[in-house]
Order: C-alpha cells, then sequence, then structure tokens
C-alpha cells in the first residue's frame, strides 16, 4: 500500500499547457481574444518580415555550400517564433539570443552584413548597431540565460522599464544554466522573458530522450514563473504572449517562460545530414501542415489581403536588402592580425604586447 | 610638512572588509553578490556588517548557484553594474568554470570592446587550515591560463585592501584569491580610505644578493620564516612577493634573477602546468645567460590536496625551501 501522493505528470501537464493558438494551420482565426490584432497591416508585416529573414536563411545556407561563409545554422521553419516575439520588443530592450536566432535579431535591427559577418568568422558581427542591446550569439548551450538574467537584474536596479528576452531551445532545459538562470529571476523578480524555440530535436535527438516531460512549460511551475506552451508557428500567438510577458516584466511582475513549439526543416547547422537522424518527410508534411509562412498566406487569401504583386514586390526587397548584405560583408576590410590582441584586455598587458609584435614581425608588419 | 594618514589596525580578511566597504560607498554600482554574505556576512565574515550598512540590494545573498551568480553577474556586468562575486571556497568554483571561461573572459573580444566584463571574483584558496576536502585546493593555474582573465592574490592585509579597490575598478575580469590561511594570521596598520595597488606589478619583499625566491599570497609567511633562517647561514635572499599571477610582472623577475643568477619558486600549487612553469618561463627567456643554477620550484604534489590529517605532508614549508635554496646555492 502506497503512502506516498503523487502528484501526476505526463497527460495532466500537457492538458495544463494546451497550445495557445490564435491562427490555425489553415489561416482560420479560432480565438475568441485579440481578434482586434488580425488587420491587413499587422498581417502583412508579419510575412514581409518573415519573408525577410526567410530569404536570408536560404541564402547564408547557399553561401556556406560554395564556400563563401563558415558552418551555418539555419532557422527555417521557425520563422514565427522569431518574428513575432521579436517584433513584439521596445527598441531598448535587450536580447540574448542563440546561434540560430539571427532571424529575430535581424527582425529587431540587427545588421545583415553583421550577422554574416559573423558567420563568416568575424568578431565585428557581434558588434550591434548604434542603440540597440544585442548580445553576441550564446555558443554553449543555455549558457546565456543567466547573463539575461543578469541584465534584467541590472535593468530593475536602475529602475528603467526596459525588458530583456533570452532565446534557447528544448534541448537547453537539460543544462544547469537553464534550472539556474530560471531560479535566479525567479527569486529576484527579474524583468526577463525566457523564450524558449521548442524545435524538436537538439542536433539529433529528439525531444522524448532529452526529457520524459511532454512540455517546456511545466518546468517554469517548479519556479513559480508563469508559463504558457504556444505554437511556434503562428505568428500571432507568438506575438501576442511576447507582449504579454514583456508588459508583465515591465510592470514589475517578474520572468514568464514561453514555450514555442516550432520545428526546423533543415539541419542543425551546414555540418550535419539531418536524414541521419530523422524521417525528413516528416520535415516535407511539416511544410504543407504548418509552415509559418504558407499558414500567412492562406490567412491573407481568406482575408482578401493577398495580392501576387505585392509578394513579388515584397520578396525582391528582400532579395536586394540579402545581396547587399553580402556584397557589403564579401568587400568588408580584410582581417587584422594586431585585432586579435587588442580587446583580450581594455589595456594590453606585457606580454600580449610581445606576442602581438612577434607575430606582426612574422608577418611583415610595421609594428614599431 | 607630512600629512598624518590615518591607520587602522586590520587582519587580511578585514582589510577586505574595508576594502569592499570603501568602494560600495565610492560607487552606488558596486554590489556584492555571493552565499550567505548578507546577515551571515559571508563564511569568513568577509563581509561582515556590510548588508546592515549598505542594504539588501546592495549586498545580496544569492541562491546555491555558483555557475548562474557568476552568469548573471556577467549580465550585470555587462549592463553596466559592478559585481564583485564571493565564491565560498575556491574548490566550489568549477561550475562556474564555463561561465569565466567561455563568456566572462571573451565578451570583449568578441564584440570588439562594445561590451565588456568588470567583474571580480573573489574566492578563498589553500590548505593549512584543517579544513574538509575541496575547501583547501590552490588552482590559480586553471584561471590564468584564461585570456582576458586577470589573477591576484595578496599575501597581507595592506595589499589586500589596494588590490581589491583596483580590482574593482579595473575594466576586465579579476579573481582575486584569498589565502584563507592568512586570513586573520596578522594585524597591521592599513590606511583609512581609498588607495590602489597596481594590478601586474609585484613586491619585493627583501633585498638580497645570493638568490631570488618567488612567492605569493599564503606561501609568503612560509618563504619569510625561510629567508630569516637562511640569513643567519648567510644567504642573502632577493624575495619577490608577485601579488599578481596575471599578468606576471615579467620585469621585477628578470631584473632580480639577472642580479642573483639563481630562482627558487614556491607555490602551494600542484607543480605540474602551474604558474611556477610560467614564472621559469619567463626566466628562460630574460635570464639565460645570468644563470649560475637550475630553477628549483618548491610545490605541492601532482595529487589531489589530501585530507588534512596529510595536508601538513603536501604543503610547502621553510624546511623545504631552504633545501631548495641550499641545492641552488651549491649547483
Amino acid at each position: 500500500m502506497t503512502t506516498i501522493r503523487m502528484v501526476e505528470g505526463g497527460t495532466t501537464m500537457e492538458n495544463q499547457f494546451p497550445i495557445q493558438q490564435f491562427l490555425d494551420p489553415q489561416g482560420n482565426w479560432i480565438s475568441e481574444n485579440h481578434q482586434e490584432l488580425l488587420t491587413e497591416e499587422r498581417t502583412k508585416e508579419f510575412y514581409q518580415q518573415m519573408i525577410r529573414i526567410r530569404t536570408f536563411d536560404r541564402k547564408a545556407v547557399s553561401l556556406q555550400r560554395q564556400g563563401r561563409i563558415g558552418t551555418y545554422a539555419a532557422f527555417e521553419g521557425q520563422e514565427a517564433s522569431q518574428v513575432g516575439s521579436a517584433l513584439a520588443l521596445n527598441k531598448k530592450d535587450w536580447i540574448f539570443p542563440t546561434y540560430r536566432d539571427h532571424g529575430a535579431t535581424m527582425t529587431f535591427g540587427h545588421s545583415l552584413r553583421n550577422v554574416l559577418l559573423f558567420w563568416n568568422g568575424r568578431n565585428e558581427g557581434n558588434i550591434p548597431p548604434e542603440g540597440l542591446n544585442i548580445f553576441p550569439p550564446g555558443i554553449p548551450i543555455a549558457t546565456q540565460l543567466p547573463h539575461a538574467v543578469g541584465a534584467a537584474f541590472a535593468e530593475k536596479r536602475k529602475g528603467t522599464k526596459k525588458a530583456v528576452i533570452t532565446y534557447f531551445g528544448d534541448g537547453a532545459t537539460s543544462e544547469g544554466d537553464f534550472h539556474e538562470g530560471l531560479n535566479f529571476a525567479s527569486v529576484f523578480s527579474s524583468p526577463v522573458v525566457f523564450f524558449n524555440q521548442n524545435n524538436q530535436y537538439a542536433i539529433s535527438v529528439p525531444m522524448s530522450k532529452q526529457m520524459k516531460t511532454k512540455t517546456i512549460a511545466q518546468k517554469g511551475l517548479a519556479y513559480d514563473i508563469p508559463s504558457v506552451r504556444i505554437d511556434g508557428n503562428d505568428v500571432f500567438s507568438v506575438y501576442v504572449h511576447t507582449l504579454e510577458a514583456l508588459e508583465r516584466a515591465r510592470a514589475g511582475q517578474g520572468p514568464t517562460l514561453i514555450e514555442a513549439v516550432t520545428w526546423r526543416y533543415g539541419a542543425h547547422t551546414t555540418a550535419d545530414d539531418p536524414s541521419k537522424y530523422r524521417d525528413q518527410q516528416e520535415s516535407t508534411n511539416r511544410r504543407e501542415e504548418s509552415d509559418p509562412l504558407l499558414r500567412l498566406e492562406r490567412c491573407m487569401k481568406q482575408n482578401g489581403w493577398f495580392n501576387e504583386e505585392w509578394v513579388n514586390k515584397i520578396t525582391n526587397d528582400a532579395v536586394q536588402e540579402v545581396e547587399q548584405a553580402v556584397e557589403e560583408m564579401e568587400a568588408y576590410v580584410k582581417p587584422d592580425p594586431a585585432m586579435i590582441f587588442d580587446y583580450v584586455y581594455q589595456e594590453i598587458t606585457p606580454s600580449l604586447a610581445k606576442q602581438k609584435k612577434a607575430l606582426l614581425h612574422m608577418l611583415g608588419g610595421d609594428e614599431q | 610638512m607630512t600629512t598624518t594618514v590615518k591607520t587602522n589596525s586590520l587582519t587580511l580578511v578585514t582589510a577586505i572588509t574595508d576594502a569592499l566597504a570603501v568602494m560600495l560607498k565610492d560607487d552606488e554600482n558596486v554590489l556584492l553578490l555571493g552565499e550567505d554574505i548578507g546577515k551571515n556576512g559571508g563564511v569568513f565574515r568577509a563581509t561582515e556588517g556590510l548588508q546592515a550598512e549598505f542594504g539588501e540590494d546592495r549586498v545580496i545573498d544569492t541562491p546555491l548557484s555558483e555557475a548562474g551568480f557568476v552568469g548573471a553577474a556577467i549580465g550585470m556586468a555587462a549592463n553596466g553594474l559592478k559585481p564583485v562575486v564571493e565564491i565560498q571556497f575556491l574548490g566550489f568554483i568549477y561550475p562556474a568554470y564555463e561561465q569565466l571561461m567561455t563568456h566572462a573572459v571573451r565578451l570583449r573580444s568578441r564584440t570588439l570592446g562594445h561590451y565588456s566584463v568588470p567583474l571580480v571574483i573573489r574566492a578563498p584558496y589553500g590548505a593549512g587550515v584543517r579544513a574538509p576536502e575541496i575547501h583547501c585546493d590552490s588552482t590559480e593555474a586553471i584561471f590564468t591560463h584564461m585570456p582576458g582573465m586577470k589573477v591576484v592574490c595578496p599575501s597581507n592585509p595592506y595589499d589586500a585592501k589596494g588590490l581589491m579597490i583596483a580590482a574593482i575598478e579595473d575594466p576586465d575580469p579579476v579573481l582575486f584569491l584569498e589565502p584563507m590561511r592568512s586570513y586573520r594570521a596578522v594585524k597591521e596598520n592599513v590606511p583609512e580610505g581609498k588607495y590602489s595597488i597596481e594590478i601586474g606589478k609585484g613586491n619585493k619583499l627583501v633585498e638580497g644578493d645570493d638568490v631570488t625566491i618567488i612567492t605569493w599570497g599564503a606561501m609568503v609567511p612560509v618563504v619569510m620564516n625561510a629567508t630569516k633562517r637562511l640569513r643567519d647561514d648567510d644567504v642573502s635572499c632577493d624575495v619577490i612577493d608577485l601579488r599578481t599571477l596575471s599578468p606576471l610582472d615579467e620585469e621585477l623577475i628578470a631584473e632580480s634573477v639577472q642580479k642573483t643568477g639563481r630562482t627558487v619558486i614556491v607555490q602551494e600549487a600542484h607543480p605540474t602546468s602551474s604558474v611556477a612553469n610560467d614564472i621559469m618561463s619567463v626566466i628562460n627567456e630574460t635570464c639565460f645567460l645570468y644563470q649560475k643554477a637550475p630553477v628549483e620550484k618548491v610545490s605541492g604534489f601532482d595529487t589531489p590536496v589530501p585530507y588534512f590529517s596529510y595536508e601538513d605532508f603536501y604543503l610547502p614549508t621553510p624546511e623545504r625551501v631552504i633545501h631548495a635554496v641550499t641545492k641552488v646555492m651549491n649547483f
């Protein structure tokens, strides 16, 4: 006879965190709420931004194939999550992205050229445009969460209304830094939004092998962080929930955890082949069923807002903009070997100065 | 005319408390973070009274979460604050290793100076106080191996205060190692108010001609004891307290070793891949033609720091220092 009263997880949690959707995959508005958001102007803004970053993403994959940039992490399939969340931010807010979130940072205002520079092995690419707070992408998984929490802590202490958003994937929730970051934010009620893109694969490992839980949202319960599971391919749901989470943050109500359920169509990066670890037919099916751009197209068609000419125009604009960024990236000044020494410390140490001098001498430079 | 600077008689740990108080007063962006540093004043009382004086939003008890609060401190530092983080013992810093190695020391170079991390990590280190296991590590070389990190290790109250103030004012991450066994060993007169000691500069404790002894932190008293006894045997030692382990004061090392031609390096750490080896490398580069004997290294051993019933076997002693000096003198 058991005397332990078990609290059930499993389906109980799935039911507790139903996937919040406004626009179904056929493009129908299915929610009672926020119908006022469904305007031609906003829908087109979302769509245009998603076209823009998808154009960038596809171009970047092709540049990598041609050897014109290094290894690249594509986000195709996750555009609604990245665009919807980034458009919810204020320009003074902070973004702490991973390497797969430049769709969000470019939507927020990051320079396309700089993003390409980053993928081409240039630190210069990590410098955000004047006035924008974009941290360089977190590479070791989940390590950016505590940074976001610290930056949010600082904003709260300064008494500003700036909020912080940090992005991470499903695999990141297995890392200690995820839990330590959530706990810290919870204890100090920091104005931060934990935006999880659950694309259901951490490189090759599916969610079912990453965690026993069926949702990521439920992990917020352990930290008393209000949490929600949303359709990450529904840009309206992403936008609304991120907006609400940011409002909570600004109102001093602390952190929120958003689980945006989505899917990446392609590889983890250009260095792996997804057909080795999953049936790519599923990706093909998902394109038809739940592609975030297709969904908006269907929605626009139903509302009589779809206009082939306009789509061609914005697509061409996106291509132009990306081509321009590629040109600028390729015309960028050559790497200066001195640079690797000059930013290790604010002031170069004697030993580093010697190493720098030796290298420049070897390279035939004109170091004094 | 001389001005009299007021002084207080302080131990090394109270000198650190004093430095923290000076900086909390001086700059409102300075804040302290760590486990049990608030009401409890830290496990070694290094922050005693500071929360009462400066408030709970300046002296902050964090969850037990070294990676979490070091990571958060990186975000704070990048966003305008000056966090001073206490790690209870250096042996407990390892969960935060990733945050330090992959972020704290790289953010400046990753962003070409757009973001930086003016962060101080304080950590008591070293054996010799009969502490439980893991509480006694002296793994400074893990951190001197981090490009972008500065590593400071004072041996006395005056230096501790001046270096702490310099560390807090430094624009880059500084690991501040506090020799646990010297925390309350001596008191000395420490000036009131703000003064700083330049990071990267060692200190000549004793002038001598026969042999250079280079050491730092908790090994300084051990070396001073040996030096006194060697003086009775007419061996005159040039004793350097490095104070900063990264960047090394190469000039001071070279100047002394070029004078004496003999060197003994005394460290508590494991000998393999240690700071002593880096010092030997400096000597090799700068003093090759001046050498009268091979450099001797007195270290702990390449064993885990043993349980405290064995720690006296592990720790360098004045006898081991004298033995090494005698060896280089008789080469």
